[in-house]
């Protein structure tokens, strides 16, 4: 159950737009269903159509790269733990103006996963949250679930619930958890090379080249892509073999490594639930591993590890223990 | 049928300053590496993105091997280390995603060192032949 619902958000919207401080706000706007909200910006005109709830797990920051530019009045956001990680990292990159944004911190309990809600039924109706979640089928009757069963695989493993950065904090601020998060990459990386190949060729193929992940990516911001810059010689727009699914998923994973600051919005995203934040989080724990533990976002200004170097740094041969399983 | 043996096709980008001129040297002292390796000349051991490596096992190689000035004597003084940190990534998710390991390998060789060049390029083509053609990574569009 989230500690904060959708009038006390209204309420400090309203607050901010009538004392002046922004002209607009981003927020998620209703659709047909629960889950089907979607992000948008309001103005005090249609803040009716303003909703929040346990599906409301877009990160905005990267919306304020093109919501910043629009206008010189600030724009109001606000941000869950998760999504003030990105916030740092786009403002370490110089991506957005600072002062053309108010940052609203509000704390997250986790937000629902609809794919394991739909895992219980085909006709889920509604969704009421709290601390057992309540389903309304059509059909099926009224299903329950602990709330733990139903939580995103990203929110399962939350790395923090303390804000980086924000000008307001609704509700109290939180720590920075001790995650389990590595726990998969670690359990793959336990695999003989055949066991993980098979692994990955399963996941990766069902790949339909959406490009989803990369264009919700919060550090994905170059202004021409290379997958659409035909000049790059890594254009295409179909996954049209095992190859090529890999080349995007193994270059999406590397442009961002040293900045990812393992959001899961990539595999929040993915139609084909790919798990793509396992490919960030090897990075992730590579980067920790070789070159000492950074957290991407966790402070403005700091210089990722791949973009730096120490003169003992490791070689590549002793990256690849390449002694086990030969 | 016709039967013919195995010979790996291995790229190697090597660097202008220091392991081009190493290769140099190989060939002046007449010191023997296989012909399967096809030499790519880079500026810098650090032009070379992630994805001229996956591009060059797409086109067909069945190895592929860096090849840079020792860290420390990079000719833009730092571009190897960049390279060093790079690669190392690479490399293990490369192996993550269950592709060989012995199929990347980075080197430095300096311009003095012919022998080494040989040696290496003698070393890894072996153990790239001992794995046979490529397949986790191949392109078949891309096949002759």
């Amino acid at each position: 159950m989230q500690e904060i619902n959708r009038e006390t958000l209204i309420a400090k919207a309203k607050e901010l737009l009538d004392a002046g401080t922004v002209d607009r706000l981003l927020g998620w706007k209703r659709g047909e269903f629960d889950w089907d909200v979607t992000p948008a910006v309001f103005t005090a005109d249609n803040l009716g159509e303003f909703v929040y709830n346990s599906f409301c797990g877009a990160n905005f920051s990267k919306y304020l790269i093109a919501e910043t530019r629009k206008s010189e009045k600030k724009v109001l956001v606000f941000l869950k733990p998760c999504d003030t990680y990105s916030f740092n990292q786009l403002l370490t990159e110089h991506r957005f103006d600072r002062e053309r944004v108010y940052a609203v911190g509000i704390p997250c309990e986790g937000m629902l996963d609809v794919a394991k809600i739909r895992g219980l039924s085909d006709n889920v109706a509604s969704v009421t949250d709290g601390e057992t979640v309540k389903i309304e089928t059509l059909w099926d009757g009224e299903i329950t679930s602990e709330r733990e069963k139903l939580l995103a695989e990203r929110c399962l493993n939350c790395k923090s619930k303390k804000h980086v950065a924000y000008d307001e904090l609704i509700g109290e601020d939180g720590d920075v958890l001790d995650s389990h998060r590595f726990d998969e990459v670690e359990r793959l990386e336990s695999l003989t090379p055949d066991e993980r190949y098979a692994f990955w060729q399963n996941e990766l193929s069902r790949c339909i080249r959406c490009n989803a992940c990369r264009d919700v990516c919060p550090a994905c911001t170059c202004e021409k892509c290379v997958f659409d810059n035909p000049n790059s010689g890594l254009e295409n727009k179909a996954a049209a073999n095992e190859f090529e699914e890999k080349l995007f998923h193994i270059i999406r994973a590397f442009h961002v490594a040293g900045r990812c600051t393992d959001c899961g919005e990539c595999s929040r995203v993915c139609p084909q639930h790919i798990p793509l934040h396992l490919l960030n989080r090897k990075f992730i724990r590579d980067i920790d591993n070789f070159y000492g533990e950074y957290q991407a976002g966790a402070e403005v200004g700091s210089r990722a590890p791949i973009v730096n170097f120490t003169t003992d740094d490791l070689e590549p041969s002793e990256a690849v223990r390449r002694d086990e399983n030969a | 049928m016709q039967v013919t043996e195995y010979k790996p096709l291995i790229v190697a980008f090597c660097c202008n300053w220091c392991s081009y001129a190493g290769a140099d040297l190989a060939g002046n002292n007449r010191l023997a590496y296989p012909a399967d390796v096809k030499i790519i000349r880079v500026p810098c051991s650090c032009r070379v993105n992630p994805s001229f490596i996956l591009r060059a096992f797409q086109r067909g190689a069945d190895g592929v091997i860096l090849c840079g000035c020792h860290p420390g004597d990079c000719h833009y003084t730092t571009g190897n280390y960049y390279t060093r940190r790079r690669m190392a990534l690479l490399f293990s998710m490369l192996d993550y995603l269950g592709i060989e390991r012995e199929r990347t390998r980075v080197e430095w060789v300096s311009a003095a060192e012919g022998a080494k060049f040989a040696a290496t390029m003698n070393d890894f083509v072996g153990k790239v032949a001992a794995l046979g053609p490529n397949k986790r990574l191949e392109d078949l569009r891309c096949k002759k």
